[in-house]
């Protein structure tokens, strides 16, 4: 049996409550998989028929980013998160730096928004075809490689204690897409835009250099190296457009 | 720009094919709607993760885009329209310099330009990657640019939002759409001038695949029931290498094997009888060894497992070994693929041998559609894996991120032709979209309010059960009837649904059996078809019964008989076997004469029935050939 616990929340404005289910073990079994069981037969351990749990998945293989929840106290993917490596009973809460929809359903539309303020994205003239695409470097290649396996899952900003209604920090995953596209040849083109982003209200400074960012992210990218880079190259970028003016 | 009318069209899917048609369409100068069950950058195209075909030539093969095209056509047993896939290899090389400038970061040499390796079906190094996560790469380039066309004003999002029905006008003609906010369950009805489905394939009809828990087909199947015809849909690709779960197979890329991944199983050597590796692939096909088609090996690993009894013991598995490859080498390949295994699996595959099954993968058939992706019903579209089109019988590896975003390339630019070329009669009236939405809100009320005795989620287990056991690797026409017959009872019981969740706010209980009910009846649709061709193309292998052959002419069974050898009929299954001793299955030969036709199906709603017929499609280009992976491919 593995046991679990989850913490509802029947709407935006409902008061948080907890129900208790029990799931029959079976090797490999992740919190994904114990979840569908449930939905499978909602039942409580006090037999009492509720409603089945609300959540977010769409690969299962921890690379869409959807199934990101509160899993015995810390921020991850419930996909990958195996029922042997977890304490029981397993404690399911939703990822409330996030406004939560339902249950362990969250919004985090407020990421795909910052993308925006940040730029993220390369300015080509359009769809057709030009000619051949600039040579990269592949060493540098490597890097954004890295960089774009970031999914908007948003573990690093529940992680972030500079991200929620107390700050207006971005968060560390927006940030860092910013210097993604200032790597790119042709991307490059337009890095001041997106730096002097950064230097706006809720940007770099905003960052308090907790580094549990990095220690959060399932996708094991390097957050804080490339935000100390960023904040390097936020401060070049502000002392340019003094002098420039 | 400014002289023509603003147009809309929606598009609904944000995978690579929806957000490849919606920048084309922005770029021409139409507004979109762009649907999506989930925010477009969490679409399943991010789950394919070997690469892209096409024809770069830069590895000094002489590599041309003949030989993708052959090698496309040849793969598909001949069965993919030619002049369509004539389109999509000729736009290959530029979809990838398109996708470079935007910022993939695709996998380079040490010289800076694209990297290739190797994939099934094909002798050339011709799939561009980006490590193993080529489909995150791509659909998040695209993902970006969309952000761009909705900042500038192009795109509006609907995410969360889940497609329920076409709208037709009163000459037969859809402008518009019903779509339910999965949050606040709000059902609103949008018209459009033209719409394009783009909404992925419809793996979950088979519950445990490789395919996200979106894909489920129900939008393809509301607009079946609607009237659109289907192509082709018994022809369901299985990867030969998933990692079976009971929560999904995960995908373990066919780049394993095109960065030199060997299949084996343990066997007494028939000769020594000592115990040792078997390499079967290898030893059965040697001209690609272990990178035939999938089809080809998801045909071999289960003849070896389940016939041959070689599998591990318990559970059916089959090793897919990368220890022999430099762990570096690997990393710079392979990485997030490997990594998935060991999150998954808990096993490191740099050092042990993967244990791997085949899993229903793709769909190759859908929404029938023309080259111009136009579907029978006037002013819907439909592109990616949700249309038929490019494939034939079997796809090839990495020609479905290509089909995806090519298709977009053409089904977007011809919406807003469409859209512009006054042939689409009224628009609908408040009165017609209110009455498509009372509908579809009176069909939810109903749903919610179901309290019959049976669990949705425990039937849609049943569902895959089902189409696991009749209708996947092998199949006989009497698993199929008998399919057919267990479909008509699932689809019984799903009246007598009971739902525990009555509420009216993000209640993805009552979503899930309104998806359901379309699963069931597109199952049907699959098994149909299959039921119906009588012969053995690509991923349809069908076993000759008994009563097959009893059923055919002298000529027939002459040919059969002489064909192979000694053979008898199974007492207990009435299979065709061989008598050599190892019992190897018979199965139906590939007939041109009667089945070289698009399957097209239409629904008719008086009995819940598929009606099957068949349509000649355009292979003038490269004459049919059988296919044969043991020898290299003559043209």
């Amino acid at each position: 049996m593995a046991e679990q616990k989850k913490e509802r929340q029947d709407g935006p404005d409902s008061a948080p409550y907890t129900q208790e289910f029990d799931v029959d073990y079976r090797p490999g079994l992740n919190v994904v998989a114990a979840l569908m069981e449930i939905q499978k037969n909602p039942v409580t351990v006090d037999g009492k028929k509720v409603a089945p749990v609300v959540w977010e998945c769409n690969c299962l293989e921890k690379v869409c980013g959807a199934c990101m929840m509160v899993i015995n106290g810390k921020a991850r993917q419930a996909c990958c998160s195996l029922v042997d490596n977890l304490e029981q009973p397993i404690r399911l809460q939703p990822a409330r730096t996030f406004p939560v929809i339902r249950d362990l359903l969250i919004d985090r539309s407020v990421m795909f928004e910052s993308l925006k303020r940040i730029q993220g994205w390369v300015e080509v003239d359009g769809s057709w075809d030009v000619k051949d695409a600039p040579i990269q470097n592949p060493y540098t290649a490597e890097t954004a490689y890295e960089i774009s396996h970031c999914m908007t899952c948003g573990c690093c900003m529940e992680a972030c204690p500079n991200v929620g209604p107390q700050s207006d920090f971005i968060g560390p995953s927006p940030t860092v897409q910013a210097y993604l596209f200032n790597l790119h040849p042709l991307g490059k083109f337009d890095a001041p835009k997106r730096l002097n982003a950064l230097m706006e209200k809720g940007g770099i400074t905003s960052c308090g250099n907790s580094q549990n960012c990095v220690q959060a992210c399932p996708k094991n990218i390097k957050l804080t190296t490339y935000l100390a880079q960023l904040n390097r190259d936020v401060n070049k970028q502000a002392l340019k457009n003094i002098f420039n003016h | 720009m400014a002289n023509k009318p603003e147009k809309k069209i929606i598009v609904v899917g944000g995978g690579l094919s929806g957000l490849m048609a919606t920048l084309k369409i922005c770029e021409d100068g139409g507004k979109v709607d762009l649907f999506s069950y989930c925010p477009v950058k969490r679409s399943h195209s991010l789950c394919a993760q070997g690469g892209m075909n096409a024809c770069m030539d830069t590895k000094g093969e002489h590599d041309s885009i003949y030989e993708h095209f052959d090698d496309t056509v040849y793969g598909g047993d001949f069965l993919a329209d030619q002049l369509a896939v004539k389109g999509m290899v000729e736009a290959a090389p530029k979809l990838v310099h398109m996708f470079d400038r935007m910022g993939v970061p695709f996998t380079r040499t040490p010289e800076g330009v694209l990297d290739l390796r190797n994939f099934g079906g094909q002798k050339n190094k011709r799939t561009v990657f980006a490590g193993s996560t080529t489909g995150q790469q791509l659909l998040y380039a695209l993902d970006e640019q969309v952000r761009r066309w909705e900042v500038k004003g192009g795109v509006k999002k609907y995410e969360f939002w889940e497609f329920i029905k076409i709208i037709k006008n009163k000459d037969g003609v859809c402008r518009g759409i019903v779509a339910q906010n999965m949050n606040s369950n709000e059902i609103q009805a949008f018209p459009a001038d033209v719409v394009i489905l783009a909404t992925g394939g419809p793996g979950q009809v088979y519950g445990r695949c490789t395919a996200s828990t979106i894909c489920n087909g129900s939008a393809v199947s509301a607009v079946y029931q609607q009237g659109a015809e289907i192509g082709n849909p018994e022809f369901l690709q299985i990867h030969p290498t998933a990692i079976p779960g009971s929560d999904k197979n995960r995908l373990m890329s066919e780049a394993c094997r095109g960065e030199g991944g060997r299949v084996w199983v343990y066997r007494k050597n028939p000769q020594t009888g000592e115990k040792e590796r078997w390499y079967f692939l290898e030893d059965m096909y040697p001209a690609y060894g272990n990178l035939v088609p999938r089809d080809v090996a998801s045909r071999a690993i289960y003849k070896v497992v389940v016939h041959m009894g070689l599998g591990m013991t318990n559970p059916n598995r089959v090793y897919l070994d990368l220890s022999h490859i430099p762990a570096d080498y690997l990393e710079h390949k392979l990485g997030g693929i490997l990594e998935m295994y060991d999150d998954f699996v808990g096993q490191d595959p740099r050092k042990v041998p993967m244990e791997i099954f085949p899993s229903i993968h793709y769909s190759m058939g859908g929404i029938w559609v023309d080259r111009e992706h136009h579907t029978n019903i006037p002013g819907l579209m439909a592109s990616g894996e949700c249309d038929y089109q490019y494939h034939g019988a079997n796809r090839l590896g990495a020609n479905s991120l290509l089909s995806a975003t090519y298709s977009g390339t053409i089904s977007g630019p011809e919406a807003l032709r469409l859209a512009r070329s006054g042939k689409l009669g009224d628009a609908l009236t408040s009165e017609e979209l209110e009455a498509a939405r009372k509908e579809c809100v009176e069909e939810f009320d109903k749903i919610r309010n179901m309290n019959g005795a049976e669990n949705a989620h425990q039937m849609h287990h049943e569902l895959g059960d089902i189409m696991y056991k009749y209708v996947s690797i092998e199949r006989d026409n009497n698993g199929l009837k008998q399919c057919m017959k267990e479909l008509h009872a699932l689809l019984k019981r799903w009246d007598n649904i009971g739902v525990t969740d009555h509420g009216n706010w993000a209640n993805q209980e009552a979503m899930f059996v309104r998806q359901l009910r379309n699963m069931i009846i597109y199952a049907m649709a699959i098994t149909k078809s299959a039921l119906q061709r009588d012969e053995s193309r690509g991923a349809h292998a069908k076993i000759v019964l008994k009563s097959d052959y009893d059923s055919w002419d002298a000529a027939k069974q002459k040919a059969f008989d002489e064909k192979n050898g000694k053979y008898h009929f199974d007492a207990e299954t009435g299979r065709a076997m061989t008598d050599d001793g190892n019992d190897d299955l018979l199965f139906f030969g590939r007939d041109d004469e009667k089945f070289m036709r698009t399957t097209v199906v239409s629904f008719d709603a008086a009995n819940s029935e598929p009606e099957v017929t068949y349509r000649e499609f355009e292979h003038s280009l490269i004459k049919p050939r059988l296919r044969n992976y043991a020898v290299a491919k003559k043209e």
